[in-house]
């Protein structure tokens, strides 16, 4: 039975275990009859031209975990940003970790997706937000069809969330395959901020496939900074989806850090639905081995009067490859739209390669919108030079390759985060060098 | 200090150096002059240890050891110094974390711990105020956007950090006015002492009369063609290049 034909009977099985009663049911279904017709995507879509999932579904995937298993922190507390206080919605194979996790319903909601599902006081903001972003491709629809768990987040207006909220997936390995279906939905509401760390980790070499899909609703003046640590084990792929939905002078920024992994393929909307809006993209992606990290972008300018940031820079080495699309539609009437995207490139080997395409979709007259992209290889004289003042070869690449990303790490808002990244990219590289820049 | 015998390099096949020999001792002041092309930052770039010029014959010696294997980084690390005709630029690097990160390494090759930061810091701060260097340009990424004089006085600045045994000045008069050229030669002057020497590598004659050479070669056409003291530099100024050439023929 391939993966699609056992997606199907196993949503047989996942209807009977949860409450039909919701008008999420209704969803449910849509959304697996709209799985059902589309299929998984194959490189025949424009939009997974230079993507295959081919090698990552031919695994025979539980889709559903037999037993609970359970973790110590002691044992994963790595995986956290821990020197500072957070709270945290930790997941271990798609089961919520109340151990490992730090909720609160204190002027806030930070707790789970079954509960909002579930729950009649949560019934409006369901009906209000949910699905309401995500759009009905095949893989996002499937992860309607199985929503179920994931981090629910709530936040009400004027509340300054003063501590990072963390939402970590953790797969343990004890099943032989596993797919995880992790689904978020945030709202934060009027002159609120909030920031929320995301990170998917696999603890085992057996294969992880994670489908998830997180939806952001950044209402009016609401400030939504989203980090997103992706570092996970060769055996490990993701397909992220998230989708953010800006009301006006709301500001959200989302930045994406792809330092492992089989294969990641990021699909991150904006839709700005206000004036005055400001959304920025970054992403830093440092990759070797034969892994792949695709970056598909969109951001809709709606309404007149806003700003849109993209800076994604990637270095990939050994057999690599990247993708990144990134699409920006300004409609006729977002006139005095600023849009400015950059996608630079650094090739290691003569057998890494990226697949670099910015798509503009212009309708208004009075904007200002700018793209550009570049492909080069380390600066063979800049090398030379920070050789002769006695930096080792090793330590002078990881300068150069610092120094490229230093604008994208600039605007991190964490530093324990900046801290953390810093070290990543650092150990990637086989360095230890104290530097910060 | 240094001891060139017959140095052959070819870049790409291509000979550029036909058999140098040099040999500065501790304390000396040496200056390189010749024609465009003769061969001059070819001399200084293979010292250095630039991976693209192969030595085709020879050696170098510093200190009696043969430095031919040796890395760049190496080379630095035993106290060869270039200043570097062309300064590179290097965005997202600021001036103070370049020169944290050169020292530190150079001290790590030699098994010595990182430099305490106060130290460091007092340092820097007495290394710019020599070259009258502003303390806002260190934290600014290095070269970028720099003019001539500023990136020239930037090499000279990293000279000073890393106190080099043998420096290298390659065409550091090159794009500067008169004010900038007593500056960077008066930091030069002042880090000369008799356990270090320096190569001064110049077109003109101008840099000489604030850095003064105890003896001054010409080179041509990938050879040293004649050797003297700084007498030997006025005369090039007045006769040209050309004089050389025919006294060759």
């Amino acid at each position: 039975m391939d993966l699609k034909d056992k997606l199907i009977s196993s949503f047989m099985a996942f209807e009977n275990t949860v409450n039909n009663e919701t008008p999420v049911h209704d969803v449910r279904s849509e959304a697996m009859k709209s799985f059902e017709d589309k299929g998984f995507p194959s490189k025949r879509d424009e939009a997974w031209k230079y993507t295959s999932l081919n090698t990552v579904l031919k695994h025979d995937y539980s889709v559903f975990p037999k037993q609970e298993n359970a973790l110590e922190y002691r044992d994963i507390k790595k995986y956290f940003i821990h020197d500072i206080d957070t709270y945290k919605v930790v997941f271990v194979d798609g089961k919520y970790s109340s151990h490992l996790s730090q909720t609160t319903h204190d002027g806030i909601d930070v707790c789970l997706m079954s509960a909002a599902l579930t729950k009649p006081k949560y019934r409006l903001m369901i009906e209000n937000y949910f699905n309401k972003a995500a759009t009905k491709d095949s893989l996002s629809s499937l992860n309607t069809a199985f929503s179920q768990e994931g981090a629910y987040i709530h936040i009400p207006k004027n509340k300054v969330v003063e501590k990072p909220i963390q939402i970590i997936h953790f797969s343990t390995g004890n099943e032989s395959a596993l797919l995880l279906q992790p689904r978020n939905l945030i709202v934060v509401d009027e002159n609120s901020h909030v920031q929320i760390i995301e990170r998917h980790q696999s603890l085992t070499d057996h294969p992880v496939l994670t489908n998830s899909v997180t939806e952001v609703f950044a209402n009016k003046r609401a400030i939504v900074d989203y980090y997103k640590i992706q570092n996970d084990k060769q055996s490990a792929s993701l397909v992220d989806h998230t989708f953010i939905k800006q009301k006006r002078e709301s500001h959200a920024s989302v930045h994406t850090f792809s330092f492992g992994g089989q294969l990641t393929r990021n699909n991150l909307n904006f839709y700005q639905e206000g004036e005055r809006i400001d959304s920025t993209l970054k992403g830093v992606t440092i990759i070797g081995d034969k892994q792949h990290v695709d970056h598909n972008t969109l951001v809709h300018h709606i309404e007149p009067n806003c700003e849109s940031h993209q800076d994604y820079k990637g270095i990939f080495a050994d057999k690599s490859t990247g993708v990144f699309n990134g699409k920006v539609v300004v409609d006729k009437i977002a006139q005095k739209t600023n849009a400015f995207q950059a996608n630079n490139n650094i090739l290691l080997s003569d057998k890494a390669s990226i697949n670099t395409k910015p798509q503009l979709e212009i309708f208004a007259d009075d904007v200002k919108c700018s793209h550009g992209c570049t492909i080069g290889q380390l600066d063979e004289s800049a090398m030379f030079y920070m050789r002769s003042r006695g930096i080792p070869e090793k330590e002078a690449k990881a300068l150069l390759m610092f120094a490229f990303s230093n604008n994208v790490l600039d605007s991190v808002k964490i530093p324990e985060i900046k801290q953390r990244i810093t070290k990543i990219i650092a150990n990637k590289l086989g360095v230890n060098i104290g530097f910060n820049l | 200090m240094l001891k060139i015998n017959d140095l052959h390099a070819s870049v790409e096949d291509k000979a550029i150096l036909r058999g140098i020999n040099l040999e500065v001792k501790a304390g000396e002041v040496h200056a390189i002059m010749g024609p465009n092309g003769s061969g001059k930052s070819t001399l200084a770039s293979v010292i250095a240890g630039k991976e693209e010029y192969e030595v085709t014959k020879g050696e170098i010696l510093l200190d009696n050891e043969d430095i031919d294997e040796l890395a760049a980084e190496e080379r630095a690390h035993k106290g060869i110094f270039l200043s570097f005709q062309y300064p590179v630029e290097i965005p997202g690097v600021s001036v103070t974390n370049f020169m944290k990160t050169a020292i530190n390494e150079t001290r790590k090759a030699k098994g010595q711990d990182d430099m305490p930061a106060n130290e460091m810091l007092k340092m820097i701060r007495e290394k710019a105020e020599l070259l009258e260097i502003d303390r806002k340009f260190l934290s600014r990424s290095l070269n970028e956007g720099f003019s001539g004089g500023e990136k020239k006085r930037n090499e000279i600045f990293q000279m000073a950090m890393l106190e080099p045994k043998l420096a290298i000045l390659d065409e550091t008069d090159s794009g500067l006015d008169i004010d900038a050229l007593r500056i960077v030669a008066n930091g030069v002057n002042k880090l000369k002492s008799k356990d270090n020497a320096v190569i001064v590598i110049t077109h003109y004659q101008r840099l000489l009369d604030y850095i003064v050479p105890d003896f001054v070669h010409v080179l041509h056409e990938g050879r040293i063609v004649k050797s003297g003291t700084k007498e030997l530099a006025h005369e090039l100024e007045e006769k040209g290049y050309d004089w050389i050439k025919q006294e060759l023929v």
